[in-house]
């Protein structure tokens, strides 16, 4: 045998009730130890918008908020969110939340396949909750995290830079 | 109003106009429907142990303790695989004398890369599944392993494929023209070698797959996350023996493919059957380490190449070896010999050239295959051609712009046929040229850049022309003898509520092919682009194509839409004469309303022609019946490509300290023939320059000299991030193909095409006041540091 402890995979697997308000909805859910944030959001509650590009913190494709605040959600077990307020893209869009900075994106296509965007849309959303009106070079910093392999990223920056604009000139709040 | 009126002002005019893709509202509300997000009931998962070796003989797999895990259906290995399906090889006829081994879709006796898939895990989850993989054991031999270029060619070293006399896969040879005499009376020779790393697609969702095999009924379906699902219906019918209308490949949305997802893939086809051995639902996704290890990767090439010129600048010849190492097997069906053909056959491809020779070899070595990615060979031939036109200029003593202008094939001088025999049929290179000198503000930049370069502050500009393949014809892989369809069919309807439905063979990835099809469709009918609906993607439901690759989408894809609808016209005109008593010529259609030719007056809605002939087929005059779905398909013919052209600048600074570049801005002009929606060409050049720029700067599959992949992981294998990447700066020339109606060409390799040459062309200037010149692709602060012998 390989040395394999068969108990680590039993504790591994051992189920444990966890709760979140998933979207504004109370949820709850039996995940194992050892899942993360995105594979609970993807494969138990079903909220596919959530991407896992690298499972390691580098493409920002599973971006969602945590608290309000954008976090990588394959970077945490889905065991640390207990008890955490969640909203991933579903939600984000139904509220209304991004509906300017999807409108932006849209008309500007900048997206091509559409597997990074909802962590694109969410990171903008985190920048502009942070900074007022961001200029292009501060954009693509925040976006530093965020990789597409479809657009130039020019499209995303204009859009995004658009909306910051519209938002401080409309006072829209963010 | 003041301005003229142009063809986009007539009503439901939209070939040429900017308007968004109507399906990515979906993406950006998350509601994408990629095939890693698929779950269908009783689904299983795979997942699958890789060889950690790079050449090894496989004496013993023990696999009982994985089987006993609980949750675990099925540890299958290469011989239950060699037992239901036939194994592939990866040649093509027309390459004459071309090798590969046979490969299943797991290994039987030996692995030949470190990560090559070895034993398949099927279990209630992929973590299960993974579980298993740690209990299995394998009893490995070594073998001598070959892993770059000159020890694979090595003579008496070691070779991969038992039974092959060398490792060389492939070699070719074109002459044509007096190349040695040119060399001979040549007033000037510049003379290069390039290397060229490995690098990989990294799509943002990688491989995915679920096989869903229904033994009740004898049918596959397959949802895969591929560019050609027609190709791997074929695919799977035959190695399989499945008949071919009971395989069904739907692929939905795709997260990033650039030609990576259209190869066969071991996992892909071991998935296939597992569900066959199950019969059940079986779901493959790969994650990112896979990625690294199992997917195609592009362009390791060394090239030694050499111009000869005239005293005033003019080419005469050029000279050209080509090694490119591929892997342990070639690919199938499209073979890993399509890249090195494409570099020598596009090398000195913008210019008035006769005098050419190349020399092409292919070779084994063991590591993962390399196969086509977006803009297979160009960026090669490209680096190479515009690098030695670069030195040959700087030795002249002319300016970068004024060789080209001297050498590039004239506007007006077409058709003219290259010495490596492609057929061009109209170019645009002097028109790209001046186009782009003005839109760079090209002596302003030098005025900078002398004014800088006294500050210690090093910018290069680089330019670079090019040639793009694209809407290939069956002289691509049809005459090699591969079931790869260069043709098109779309099956339009009008629906009783009198909108239209489209069903092409062309498919999406993002890059709008949805869009255009609607436009081409809403602009030829007369009706708006909401009333189109298009459905791509699915084997049952859709017309067999050739799909989406090579940039065949919009020129091919486009041009099958056009003369769809145009019978789809006919026929609703037809039916509407019967009803109005009119002659069909008399009659057109103008959003949504048959209305007279002469004065424009609507007649009839064809909501209500179609409401008549659905339900009222009564009313129609004894004989009519109305043909109101039409099926058509649609093969280019004429030139065996419709090649473009283009060309593109960059500017960059060098920190000659740290060796980093900073790309400052990036230019291109393009010519694509008819644009149908503007914004979205800009798009695929961005994103195409943006993947060229990886290349140039950062993306490199590097290997341990044991052929270990040491940086496969997205934080150590660098990609382009927005901050690193420019503005890109966008002009276009139409010259539109008179081979089709639409005269659209392709445009998704142009970006890419150009972009790393030009930038290898910018660092080189920034050297100018060195002693230092680089000639390898990435370019690394090391190489920087290196080349300036600071390092
Ligand atoms: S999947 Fe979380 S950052 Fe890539
Ligand atoms: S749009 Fe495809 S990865 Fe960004």
């Amino acid at each position: 045998m390989s040395g394999f402890d068969e108990t680590l995979q039993d504790e591994a697997e051992a189920p444990v009730r966890v709760r979140f308000v998933v979207n504004g909805r109370k949820v709850a859910c039996e995940v194992a130890p050892r899942d993360t944030l995105v594979d609970c959001l993807r494969d138990k509650l079903e909220l596919t918008g959530t991407h896992a590009g690298c499972e390691m913190g580098a493409c920002g494709a599973c971006l969602v908020q945590l608290d309000g605040r954008a976090i990588h959600s394959c970077l945490i077990y889905a065991v640390q969110a207990d008890g955490a307020r969640i909203d991933t893209i579903e939600g984000l869009s139904e509220g209304g939340v991004l509906a300017d900075l999807q409108a932006e994106f849209h008309r500007r296509n900048a997206l091509q396949c559409g597997f990074c965007t909802p962590g694109m849309l969410i990171n903008a959303q985190e920048l502009l909750s942070r900074v007022a009106e961001p200029g292009r070079g501060e954009i693509r910093d925040a976006l530093s995290g965020n990789y597409c392999r479809c657009t130039g990223y020019e499209a995303i920056v204009d859009a995004i830079d658009a909306v910051a604009k519209a938002r401080s000139k409309g006072g829209v709040a963010t | 109003m003041s301005a003229p009126l142009t063809s986009l002002d007539r009503p439901n005019s939209y070939i040429g106009r900017s308007v968004p893709r109507p399906n990515a509202k979906r993406l950006l509300a998350g509601r994408g429907r990629y095939v890693s997000d698929l779950k269908l009931p009783r689904m299983l998962h795979a997942a699958f142990l890789r060889s950690p070796h790079a050449h090894a003989k496989i004496v013993a797999i023990k696999t009982d303790a994985a089987r006993a895990v609980e949750g675990v259906h099925l540890v299958a290995t290469g011989a239950d695989f060699a037992r239901i399906c036939t194994p592939w090889t990866g040649t093509l006829d027309h390459f004459k004398g071309m090798t590969s081994t046979p490969q299943w879709p797991l290994p039987l006796d030996r692995v030949v890369w470190a990560g090559q898939a070895m034993v398949a895990v099927v279990a209630e989850s992929r973590a299960i599944a993974e579980d298993a993989l740690e209990l299995i054991e394998v009893d490995y031999e070594d073998l001598p392993i070959v892993v770059d270029i000159d020890g694979a060619r090595k003579p008496g070293g070691p070779v991969i494929n038992p039974g092959s006399a060398s490792n060389v896969c492939f070699r070719s040879q074109l002459d044509s023209g007096t190349v040695d005499d040119a060399f001979m009376h040549a007033a000037h020779v510049v003379e290069e070698e390039f290397t060229f790393g490995r690098h990989t697609a990294v799509t943002l969702e990688p491989r995915a797959l679920v096989a869903d095999y229904d033994p009740s009924a004898g049918m596959l379906t397959v949802h895969h996350g591929t560019q050609t699902p027609y190709q791997f219906q074929d695919l799977y019918s035959r190695h399989y023996g499945i008949p071919e209308a009971r395989v069904r490949v739907i692929a939905t949305d795709i997260g990033g493919s650039f030609g990576m997802k259209l190869h066969v893939y071991h996992e892909d086809m071991a998935v296939v059957g597992l569900s066959i051995l199950l019969g059940r639902p079986v779901k493959y996704v790969a994650d990112r380490m896979e990625s690294f290890v199992s997917d195609i990767h592009a362009r390791d090439h060394r090239v030694r190449a050499r111009m000869a010129l005239d005293a005033k600048g003019e080419i005469l010849a050029m000279d050209v070896v080509d090694l490119t190492a591929i892997g342990a097997f070639s690919t199938y069906p499209r073979t890993s010999v399509v890249e090195g053909n494409q570099v020598i056959r596009l090398i000195g491809a913008p210019y008035r050239l006769t005098n050419y020779r190349a020399a092409l070899e292919v070779i084994f070595q063991n590591k993962v295959q390399t196969s086509q990615y977006r803009a297979v060979g160009h960026p090669i031939a490209c680096a190479v051609t515009e690098r030695l036109v670069d030195m040959a200029a700087s030795k002249i003593g002319l300016d970068a712009f004024a060789i080209r202008e001297l050498n590039v094939i004239p506007d007006d001088a077409y058709p003219q046929t290259s010495p490596t025999g492609y057929r061009f049929e109209a170019l645009s290179h002097q028109a790209c040229l001046k186009r782009l000198h003005e839109m760079m503000d090209y002596d302003g930049l030098r005025a900078e850049q002398a004014d800088l370069r006294k500050r210690g502050i090093y910018r290069g500009i680089g330019i670079a022309a090019f040639v793009e393949i694209t809407n290939p014809s069956p002289a691509f892989y049809g005459v090699g003898g591969a079931r790869i369809s260069s043709q098109d069919g779309a099956i339009l309807s009008l629906t009783p509520s009198g909108e239209v439905r489209c069903l092409i063979s062309v498919t999406e990835q993002g890059q709008g092919t949805e869009a255009i099809i609607s436009q081409i469709v809403a602009d030829q009918l007369g009706v708006a682009q909401d009333h189109v609906r298009v459905i791509t993607g699915d084997t049952e439901v859709t017309p067999h194509g050739g799909a989406t690759w090579a940039c065949r989408g919009a020129g091919i894809g486009g041009e099958t839409a056009l003369q769809a609808t145009r019978v789809l016209k006919r026929n609703i005109l037809e039916i509407a004469a019967l009803i109005l008593q009119e002659q069909p010529s008399a009659l057109d259609i103008i959003d949504g309303e048959v209305v007279d030719v002469a004065t424009g007056k609507p007649r009839l809605p064809i909501a209500e022609i179609a409401r008549i002939a659905y339900f009222r087929s009564d009313t129609l005059p004894p004989g009519a019946q109305a043909q109101l779905t039409v099926s058509h398909h649609f093969a280019p013919q004429g030139y065996p490509f419709a090649f473009t052209n283009g060309i593109q600048g960059c500017l960059l600074e060098v920190d000659v300290e740290t060796g980093l570049i900073k790309l400052l801005k990036h230019f291109i002009v393009e010519d694509c023939g008819r644009i149908i929606n503007p914004m979205l060409v800009d798009e695929q050049l961005r994103g195409g320059i943006v993947q060229g720029l990886g290349a140039a700067l950062f993306e490199e599959c590097r290997y341990s000299d044991t052929g270990q992949l040491m940086n496969g992981s997205l934080a150590d294998y660098l990609v382009p991030m927005p901050m690193e990447m420019p503005d890109i700066v966008i002009a276009h020339v139409e010259t539109p193909t008179a081979d089709t109606v639409l005269g659209a060409k392709g445009v998704g390799e142009a970006g890419t095409a150009a972009a790393s040459a030009c930038v290898l062309n910018a660092v080189n200037d920034a050297f100018a006041p060195f002693d230092a010149t680089i000639n390898s692709i990435p370019i690394t602060p090391a190489k920087i540091l290196k080349a300036l012998k600071r390092f």
